[in-house]
Parts: C-alpha cells; structure tokens; sequence
C-alpha cells in the first residue's frame, strides 16, 4: 500500500472519530441515497424506454418468431421484411414528403402568427387587453371537439359574410381541401396555438423594456423595433415553439383527419395501417373483405409502422434537445 | 368619449392602435374559428341539424338534445362519471410523480442530463396518434392478460403486497384505487413530462443561500423541503394542474371524446354531438375552475 492511501485511509477514520462519527454516518448515507435514487431513476426510465425497444426488437422479427415462446427480444431470423410492408401500405415516402411539407409550413405559421400576438400581449396597453388575454386562455381551454361539429359545416358551406354566394352563387365547399387549416393556424386557433403565445408572452415579458425604448428614441417604428431588436433576442422561445408545433402537428390525429384528410400524411396512414394490412392479406387469400390478421402480426406491422413514423422525431429531439427543454424552462412559466 | 379620447392621446394612442394591430390575426382567428362555432354549436345543441344538398338548417328542440344525452342515451353518464373520476384520480398522480420527479432530478448526480432527456421523451413521443395506438394496442392487452392468469399462480412482490394489504381491512378502497395507479403507472410517467420540466424550471428558481440557512439553523431536510420548496414552486402547481385536467381532456383516448366523434361522423347526428360536448365542456370549466380556486388560495407569492 502506498503511503498517500495509507495516510488518507488513517486520515478519514481520525477525522470520522474527531467528528464523532458524523462523517461515516455522512458518507454512508450520501452513498445509500445515489444507490437508490440510480434504482429508482433506473427502473422509471426502463418504463419509459421499454416500449420503445420493445417496438424496436419486434419489428425485425419474422412472423414464426412472433409465436415462437423462446424468442422474446432477440430475433432468431433477423429480417426488415416487416419495415418494406409497413412502408408500402403507408405509402412512405410519399406520406413522408406530406407531412414534412405540411407540419413546417404549419408550424412556422403558427409560430409567426403566434408571436405576433405574444408580443403584442405583452408589450403594448391598450383597453380590453386583459379581456382578450383572457379569450387566449380560454382557447387553451376549450377542447377543440366542442367546435369541431359547428366547424364541419363552417367550412362545409364555407362563405365569407356571404360574399362568395353573391357572386358565384353557391356556398365553396373547403371540406377535404387544405385551405381551411391554413386559414385557422393563420387565425392563432390551430393546434395548441394559445399554448404559443402564452409562453411566447412570457418571453418577452421578462427582456428589459429599454432595449425597446432605446430603439423608438432612435427613431425606429414599432414594426422594424420588432423585428430588428426583439426578434433576435427571441430566438430561444422560437425555436422551442416552432419543435413543439412541429412535433404536435407532427403525430395529430384529430386536426389532420377533420381536415386534411385526403392528403396522405404518416399520422392518419398509420391509423389505417391495420385495416390496409387486412385488406392485403385477404386479398392474398382471394377473397373480397378483409382477412382477420393474427393480433401478434397485426402489433408487428403496428410497431414497425410507428417506428417508422417516429424515427424523424427522435432524430430531431437528439439535435434540437437543448431547445426544447432550455428554453421551455427558461421561459419562466409562471401565473 | 372625449374623455376616454384624451386619455389615450399622442403616443400612448399610437401605441394602442400598434398593440391591436399585432394581435389582429388572434382576434380574426378569434372571432372567425372560435367564437363563431362555439355560437354556432351551442345553438345546435338546442336543436335537430337537417343536412341537404342546398345547405343545412336547424329545427329548435329546446332541451331534447340534453335530455337525450342525460336520460335516454345508455352509456354518456356512465362514461362521463367514468371520465371524470379518471381525470381526478390521474391529475392527482401525475400532479405527486411530476413533483416528485423534478425533486429528484434537480439534484446533482451523473448522467443527469440524459435521465432528463429520457423523461422529457414521452412529450414528443407519445402523442396525437401514436398515444392512441398504443392504448388501443390488443397485443398489450392480450399479453397483460396473460401474465396475470399465470401471475395468480406465481405471484410477484407487488401481488403479495396488495394482498396484504387488502387484508388489512383498512381503507380497502383507496388502496384499490392506488393500486390501480400503480399499475397504471407507465401512464401516469408519459403524461407527465411537461409538467416535470415546469416544475424543474421553478426548483432552479429558488437560491441555494435559502437552503443553507435554513441548513444552518438546525432545518432538516424534510422540514425545508415542506417550509422552503413547497411554498416557492406552489404557484406552479397551480398551472401544472390546470395543464394537467386541459391535457387530459383533449388526449384522444378520452372515452367522452371518442362517443362525441362517432356520433358526428358516423351517425351524422350534430345536434346530439353538440349537446353532449357542451355538456362535457362545461363540466370540465366548472371543474378546473373550482379547483383552481382552492390551489390559488394556498398559492405563496414570494416578492
């Protein structure tokens, strides 16, 4: 034994006994608490995980694999069959494209439309601002199902103060097509959107009223001020708004059924995914209605094709962590 | 009006003027999507919809719509009991794990930054759809099901628990209530990430010289986390909760919500559709508002 650990071993049992064997007590203690909170930690994020990797291990099980009692998470025939027939009911590539398209020109709609209408909230007085902060928080809280059946026949019989039916008329019939979703997140009432301009609010609350003075005592407009000084610093709260609208938008099953449901996008192809598979399987079979697919085949083609789905997520939460979670907290949520 | 005229003069006018501006495109959205059908609706709900290929019209019934939904209709009562209880039962917990959660990870340990990120995960990952597929997933069921007839004969540590303390005879109910959560508990932790980083944002608030004193005039830590932590992030549960019951009502695999679909798509029956989701809309208003009365009077303001 080496000198130096001899004199540290010696040195900490006196210090133990000079403390009264307080620092023992404390040692111990601090490694009791890591070991149980790693357990802890340990098994909660197992349970978070675990479907994941389940998802991840079936989907590259072949079909005897699935009812074989020895196989449980390891392959015994390795094969990314599974992902070439999600990838064809779904149309993957093609729906990829879609929702691509679809949920960044949305999400950057909402996002701008939204921060518009946070810094508005937030930096300006002007009579019935409270009333209509309040109408945004009521958005937050009225699910959107209470207007969906009165927005069905809105844009069913879509007209603007009867205008179009005055020079065409008959009423434009906007259900299938995607104008109408632009048309709301433009209007701040798409997704989550009151969540947006709630924390887009937050932020620009708490940036320093004289960056702003400064800026109009040196002659620069309340827009270009908005632009060229408070959008910069708002980049973080951006960011973090823009992912959220993207991911959200991303997986929406309600929104994108009401509205675009013609297009082909992930999120409704994946809900179809089971009744395409059956279609197939019973068209193999030659008959005309569905085949009833085994449920373990069913789940497998089911996993593969939410992978599929979620891997361009998990992608984007692997680079953009940081600004989804920074600057969430950074925004000092508070009421 | 000339008052108000002079009151708002010169600069502080324009500013006005500038401010209703950019919140132009929330109030069209406002008056146009939101405050025109929820009109809309609520006047359908009192009434029958006639569609027809020249438009529709509607028939004033006055309260037969809800009396269908309350009385008549089987299962909305007993789903919306079923909702609502749900919804309580679960706020609450996710309400304890999230707190519970943030404490831990505001901690110093190592590889804190990827348990925060794997906790973070169910906000991306488990929503819109792919929270639905999942919760409709019959494989899970089926092996569920499984492992519990072969679980009976070869019981695990949580069984044997539950049956000891189903035993004991006291407060039987309760404890079927929390084992139910606990065996839920994997949706309790995707719900909450949201809630976890509000309440992480709020623990890094509070400065560490208020622990050290407290430390240093005998405070145990159980005693500051109840006399320092509580009451400082007490203002974020407050919106945690209101976030929770919201984020619980919208979540697709809500059974009211479900029921509300089916009638509008597949029956084609608006007027019932409207009355049931008014109905339900209105419930969960009264709710967050009454509880959300009670949190903000134990709410501590430190400023």
């Amino acid at each position: 034994m080496s000198k130096v650990k001899t004199g540290k071993y010696t040195n900490f049992w006196e210090r133990n006994r000079k403390s009264g064997g307080y620092l023992l007590r404390k040692t111990v203690m601090g490694y009791g608490v890591s070991i149980c909170r790693f357990i802890l930690l340990f098994g909660l994020c197992f349970l978070i995980l675990q479907p994941l990797l389940n998802k991840i291990s079936v989907s590259f099980m072949t079909e005897a694999d699935l009812y074989d009692p020895v196989v449980v998470s390891i392959p015994m025939h390795f094969t990314t069959e599974n992902y070439q027939m999600a990838a064809g009911f779904m149309s993957y590539t093609k729906s990829l494209i879609n929702s691509l398209v679809i949920a960044l020109t949305i999400s950057v709609l909402q996002v701008a439309m939204s921060t518009l209408a946070g810094y508005g909230f937030a930096r300006f007085k002007f009579p019935l601002k409270n009333f209509w902060f309040a109408c945004v928080m009521m958005t937050i809280l009225i699910p959107p199902q209470v207007i969906s059946t009165s927005l069905h026949l809105h844009f069913r019989y879509f007209d603007v103060f009867g205008l179009f039916k005055l020079i065409t008329g008959s009423t434009l019939n906007l259900r299938g097509s995607v104008i109408p979703y632009y048309l709301m997140s433009a209007g701040c009432m798409g997704l989550k959107n009151g969540l947006y301009i709630y924390m887009i609010r937050q932020f620009f609350r708490n940036i320093p009223k004289e960056l702003e003075e400064a800026a109009y005592v040196d002659g620069c407009g309340t827009l270009m001020t908005f632009i060229r000084i408070m959008l910069p610093d708002a980049k973080p709260i951006l960011t973090s708004c823009f992912l959220f609208a993207f991911v959200w938008q991303w997986t929406d099953g309600f929104y994108s059924s009401m509205f675009l449901g013609d297009i082909s996008l992930l999120s409704i192809k994946l809900r179809q995914l089971p009744d395409s598979l059956g279609g197939y399987i019973g068209n193999l079979l030659g008959s005309t209605t569905a085949a009833i697919v085994s449920v373990p085949y069913n789940n497998c083609i089911l996993a593969t094709g939410t992978l599929m789905v979620i891997v361009p997520l998990i992608i984007l939460y692997l680079f953009a962590q940081k600004g989804f979670v920074e600057s969430l907290s950074s925004s000092g949520i508070k009421m | 009006m000339k008052k108000q005229k002079n009151k708002l003069a010169g600069l502080q006018k324009r500013k006005a003027i500038s401010g209703y501006l950019f919140i132009a495109p929330f109030l069209i959205g406002f008056l146009a999507f939101m405050i025109k059908p929820l009109c809309q609706s609520l006047y359908m709900s009192f009434s029958d919809v006639q569609l027809s290929s020249g438009g529709f019209k509607f028939v004033w019934r006055g309260l037969f719509q809800y009396n269908y939904a309350f009385r008549v209709d089987p299962t909305y009562t007993r789903l919306l009991t079923e909702e609502i209880t749900r919804m309580a039962l679960y706020s609450v917990s996710i309400m304890v794990f999230s707190f519970f959660v943030a404490l831990i990870l505001n901690q110093k340990f190592k590889g804190r930054a990827l348990v925060r990120s794997i906790f973070f995960l169910p906000v991306i990952l488990a929503s819109g759809v792919i929270l639905n597929l999942d919760s409709e997933n019959s494989l899970m069921a089926a092996v569920a099901q499984t492992v519990e007839v072969n679980a009976s004969a070869t019981s695990g540590i949580t069984d044997a628990l539950q049956t000891i303390l189903r035993t004991s005879g006291v407060g039987v109910r309760a404890f079927e209530k929390l084992f139910e959560i606990i065996d839920n508990i994997y949706d309790v932790a995707i719900s909450s990430g949201i809630q976890i980083i509000i309440f992480l944002s709020g623990l890094q608030t509070i400065s560490a010289s208020m622990y050290e004193a407290a430390d240093i005039e005998g405070c145990t830590k159980w005693e500051s986390l109840w006399k320092i932590t509580f009451p400082m992030v007490s203002s974020l549960f407050l919106v945690n909760w209101i976030y929770t019951i919201v984020d619980f009502c919208m979540r697709s695999d809500n059974k009211v919500i479900e029921k509300i679909t089916t009638y509008m798509n597949v029956n084609l029956n608006y007027g019932l559709a409207s009355a049931m989701s008014w109905a339900y809309f209105i419930l969960v208003i009264a709710i967050v508002g009454v509880s959300s009365l009670i949190i903000s009077k134990g709410v501590y303001y430190y400023e």
